[in-house]
């Protein structure tokens, strides 16, 4: 139980690692937001082995969920900016500021 | 004993190919190191007995999810040399931040263990708690998911349906231009609209 949070726990670091480290390649950072939604899933399902209840199993089928639609409208966003300005560099990214 | 050395190895894999996917220079390479995460997340769940959700993981993410990652990866023309600039600068933060963050995790990890939280206040205990040891894994999730939880199960299946309009709205574009073939047109058309008969004097110009 602790080895598979232990696990977890560094899945998500090296998650949030990933989105400091690769600042600019939008790819990337979603990429890393992937992983941190896959530590949480293996968190939840640690405690569901843990604590005998299958509500963690559930509850992480939804996260899933969530992270596919997350995936999916994430990367069109990225098409279609890709499209506007050549670039997906997060810096670019400022045209909202008014 | 078969089972703890399955267990560290597919951590061992999943932490180090989770390191290489925010490492790898080439976006191919790092898409690839997410899908090796995620085939062994999905092998350390089959371990947690959670055959259904590792299974979910294989077919979701590394088949469809990954598969889109690659797609866009390999569609847009990016000069991905040049979005690397700054690594070095943000890398003495980001460990910092990343230290203390799992400095603090692993200190909740601790208190845990040590037996201070309770966490034992079950959502499903009786029908669930059972299910786990008697019933297939997958058997015992859909009576579950069938019944307490079918409205958040809808809204599940309604969040897919608005992401997958959302993303068809968003990168649809209505091309210019472009010449298509109208078949009713073609049909309706008769010799009499497209010819037409000029008895022409010679030394005239003719109209057009």
């Amino acid at each position: 139980m602790t080895h598979y949070l232990v696990v977890s726990a560094i899945l998500f670091t090296m998650g949030v690692l990933g989105i400091f480290l690769n600042r600019k390649n939008l790819i990337i950072i979603l990429m890393a937001i992937e992983l941190i939604l896959l530590s949480v899933n293996l968190n939840l399902v640690a405690f569901s082995a843990a604590l005998n209840d299958l509500v963690g199993q559930i509850f992480a089928m939804f996260v899933l969920t969530v992270a596919a639609g997350e995936a999916a409208i994430g990367l069109a966003i990225l098409v279609i900016y890709f499209r506007g300005r050549g670039t997906i560099s997060v810096d670019d990214v400022n045209r909202m500021k008014g | 004993m078969i089972q703890a050395i399955a267990f560290y190895l597919f951590a061992t894999v999943v932490t180090l190919s989770a390191a290489m996917t925010i490492t790898a220079r080439n976006p191919v390479h790092s898409v690839l190191w997410l899908i090796l995460a995620f085939f062994n997340a999905a092998g350390l769940m089959v371990l947690a007995g959670a055959e259904f959700i590792a299974m979910l993981l294989v077919i979701v993410y590394v088949g469809a999810v990954a598969v889109l990652f690659l797609f866009v990866v390999m569609m847009l023309d990016i000069d991905f040399a040049e979005l690397r600039a700054g690594f070095v600068r943000y890398a003495m933060f980001g460990l910092a931040v990343a230290l203390v963050l799992l400095a603090e995790v692993v200190i909740g990890i601790g208190a845990w263990s040590a037996g201070g939280v309770e966490l034992s206040s079950r959502v499903a205990p009786t029908d669930a708690g059972a299910a786990l040891g008697s019933l297939p894994n997958i058997k015992a999730m859909g009576t579950l998911l069938y019944t307490r939880y079918l409205y958040i199960f809808e809204a599940a299946g309604f969040i897919l349906l608005v992401a997958m309009v959302g993303a068809i709205v968003l990168t649809h574009r209505q091309r210019t231009g472009v010449i298509k073939q109208n078949v009713a047109r073609q049909i309706n058309r008769r010799s009499e609209d497209a010819i037409r008969k000029v008895n022409q004097p010679v030394g005239q110009g003719v109209e057009l």
